[in-house]
């Protein structure tokens, strides 16, 4: 039993606290603006999305171009729920369901396509976000096409801190538990897992669910920060902005994520009058990447406590 | 008897499109196993390349077809040559996510540069309906049909009448066999991919004049579709593609003419489902052959 209360973890749980205070500090003297405290929103949302999907694109392999479904999931629940009982019960009420739901539709989903490979396996995945999709067009209690408006405001700093920590924690957790491994041997070579007695399927299921039950998550904060949700927000280009956050920062690399997602938002709040450009830029920079860096920033590198001074050098160079 | 026979025409010209478009996914992924992510919006650019080409170059109908048809053939070409190109030795999924970033980039440029609203189509032909005893055929579907019907001809005997259509049938089959054989690799998939990008435009215009209106969006749902419909016949397969996209278009129309207010609102979804269905019972397609996995 290793001593959970080590040197790491304090530094680590330090580095929380005060960030967590700083930015509490700044926000009651209102040296964060509104405007800026919703971009912090934004980017605390995305972080959770982005970790969600490189749990099934970076660590397991497995190129899903269909996390926006799973996220519309989490953000209808949350708005029909809130819709009754604007409360942080509400809301939590409408993330255990949103997560439920998602969890459900993804185990129906991953069980027969996680047999098919690579691009057929981004299909199909596309085509159930397109099909989750345009059953919430169709259904009366979400509103049809137009969605469900007026949603109460519960985001703040704390609650979107808490659960930006909770994903950190439990996608860190996974990546490095026997299944997170079990995931990352199927993505370096599916056939030798196998033969190595990896239940390949199951892993990939397990993960495939994880990173569908986060995204219902991150769904239901987005639906309580910006009052609105419809079908049509959650659509391919939604899919592929996460996407973008997963390939730019390293594909299998959660610090990598983190820190895109943090450059992509400074790159929102800088080109803010200019969407188009923005989304040029984007595309720009999926295409940049691929070419020059196809592994992203830091490719499956973590930044961690672990590089700070004063530790032994003990990382043994991945071998690639 | 009579509602289904129309439905049957709604059907047969709207997979006219989805086989143009397919053909090219198909022959894309046959030669490099490629999912052309772009092509929807090759197709798109297409459609307004044909319009601008009616309405600022003034030129009639079938020369704007022509004029879309080798632009957007040369748009093929340098995305080929510029994101492609240097991506073939890389993971399938470092190719697939470019073939993305394109598609997002050709769509939001065209936003930039066209606006985000809808431009009409110039109509230049005066939609005609012929009624023979109750079954309504419109002027225009007969040109769609009729434009489609000359296009795959055309495209059956570049692949089996001529060298570079053995090239390419080479390529596909073994690329570094086609080598040693004194096959240029590169130029003969720049090649499938002018052919490829020339098709989607065709179909681009004649949905532009059908529809009357293109937008930068247009691509996506059908481009979407038409890979479904190369799917399904086959991905790799010509004549897959063409039996792929008359059968997207017929299911789609029949489900949306006997569907009523209660099923034909999800005619996409259907479309979908079938995707689904078809890669987990035959992942190779109608035509398609079985590709054993070797370790």
């Amino acid at each position: 039993m290793k001593n959970v209360l080590n040197k790491r973890n304090l530094i680590t749980l330090v580095i929380i606290g005060v960030l967590f205070f700083v930015v509490q500090l700044l926000i009651k003297e209102r040296i964060i603006t509104a405007y800026m405290r919703s971009n912090i929103y934004w980017i605390g949302i995305y972080i959770i999305l982005g970790l969600s999907l490189n749990m099934i694109i970076g660590i397991t392999g497995q190129l899903s171009l269909g996390h926006a479904g799973f996220m519309s999931i989490g953000a209808f629940a949350a708005a029909v729920v809130l819709k009754t009982n604007p409360t942080l019960t509400g809301l939590f009420i409408g993330i255990g369901i949103g997560v439920l739901i998602s969890l459900a539709v993804s185990f129906v989903v991953a069980v027969p396509t996680l047999r098919l490979k690579g691009d057929y396996l981004a299909i199909a995945t596309l085509g159930v976000a397109e099909i989750i999709r345009i059953v919430l067009n169709n259904l009366s209690v979400t509103g049809g096409a137009s969605g469900i408006s007026n949603i109460k405001m519960l985001m703040s700093w704390p609650l979107l801190y808490t659960f930006v920590i909770l994903t950190i924690f439990l996608t860190h957790n996974f990546k490095n538990s026997a299944i997170g491994r079990a995931c990352i041997s199927i993505k370096e070579d599916e056939i030798a897992a196998e033969a190595m007695g990896i239940n390949t399927t199951k892993y990939k299921v397990i993960a495939f669910m994880f990173g569908a039950a986060l995204a219902a998550m991150a769904g239901s904060l987005f639906s309580t920060t910006y009052y609105i949700v419809k079908p049509d927000s959650f659509g391919v280009n939604t899919s592929i902005n996460i996407l973008i956050l997963v390939v730019f920062g390293g594909m299998g690399s959660l610090s990598g994520t983190i820190i895109a997602t943090f450059i992509i938002g400074l790159v929102n709040i800088v080109l803010q009058p200019y969407a188009e450009i923005r989304m040029i830029l984007y595309a720009l920079i999926l295409i940049i990447v691929m070419i020059f860096r196809p592994q992203g920033l830091l490719g499956s590198q973590e930044l961690s406590t672990k590089l700070l001074p004063n530790f032994k050098w003990k990382r043994k160079e991945k071998s690639s | 008897m009579l509602e289904f026979l129309n439905q049957i025409i709604n059907g047969l010209s709207l997979g006219s499109i989805y086989a143009l478009v397919a053909l090219g996914y198909t022959m894309v992924y046959g030669i490099i196993r490629l999912i052309n992510f772009a092509h929807g919006e090759i197709y798109m650019f297409g459609a307004f390349a044909g319009m601008l080409a009616i309405t600022v170059l003034r030129l009639p109908f079938f020369l704007a077809l022509i004029f879309a048809m080798v632009v957007s053939a040369l748009l093929g070409v340098v995305i080929e040559r510029v994101a492609y190109k240097p991506l073939r030795k890389s993971t399938k999924t470092a190719a697939l996510i470019t073939a993305i970033g394109i598609s997002f980039l050709l769509q939001n440029v065209t936003a930039m540069v066209m606006g985000n609203n809808t431009s009409a189509f110039p109509q230049v032909f005066d939609q005609k309906v012929y009624d023979l005893g109750g079954i309504r055929i419109n002027s225009l579907q007969i040109l769609i049909f009729g434009v489609t019907i000359v296009l795959m001809f055309l495209l059956q005997f570049i692949v089996l009448k001529t060298k570079l259509g053995r090239a390419m049938r080479a390529v596909a089959v073994d690329k570094d066999a086609s080598v040693l054989m004194g096959v240029n690799v590169d130029n003969t998939i720049t090649i499938t991919f002018a052919i490829g990008s020339a098709l989607a435009a065709a179909a681009g215009v004649l949905i532009g004049l059908y529809h009357i209106r293109v937008v930068f969006w247009m691509g996506t749902a059908p481009g979407l579709k038409a890979f479904v419909a190369a799917v399904f016949g086959g991905i790799g397969s010509i004549p897959g593609a063409m039996i792929g996209g008359f059968a997207i278009g017929l299911m789609e129309a029949l489900v949306a003419g006997y569907g009523g207010t209660m099923w034909s609102p999800y005619r996409d979804a259907v479309v979908y489902l079938l995707l689904i269905i078809v890669l987990l019972v035959k992942p190779s397609g109608l035509l398609g052959k079985n590709v054993k996995e070797k370790v």
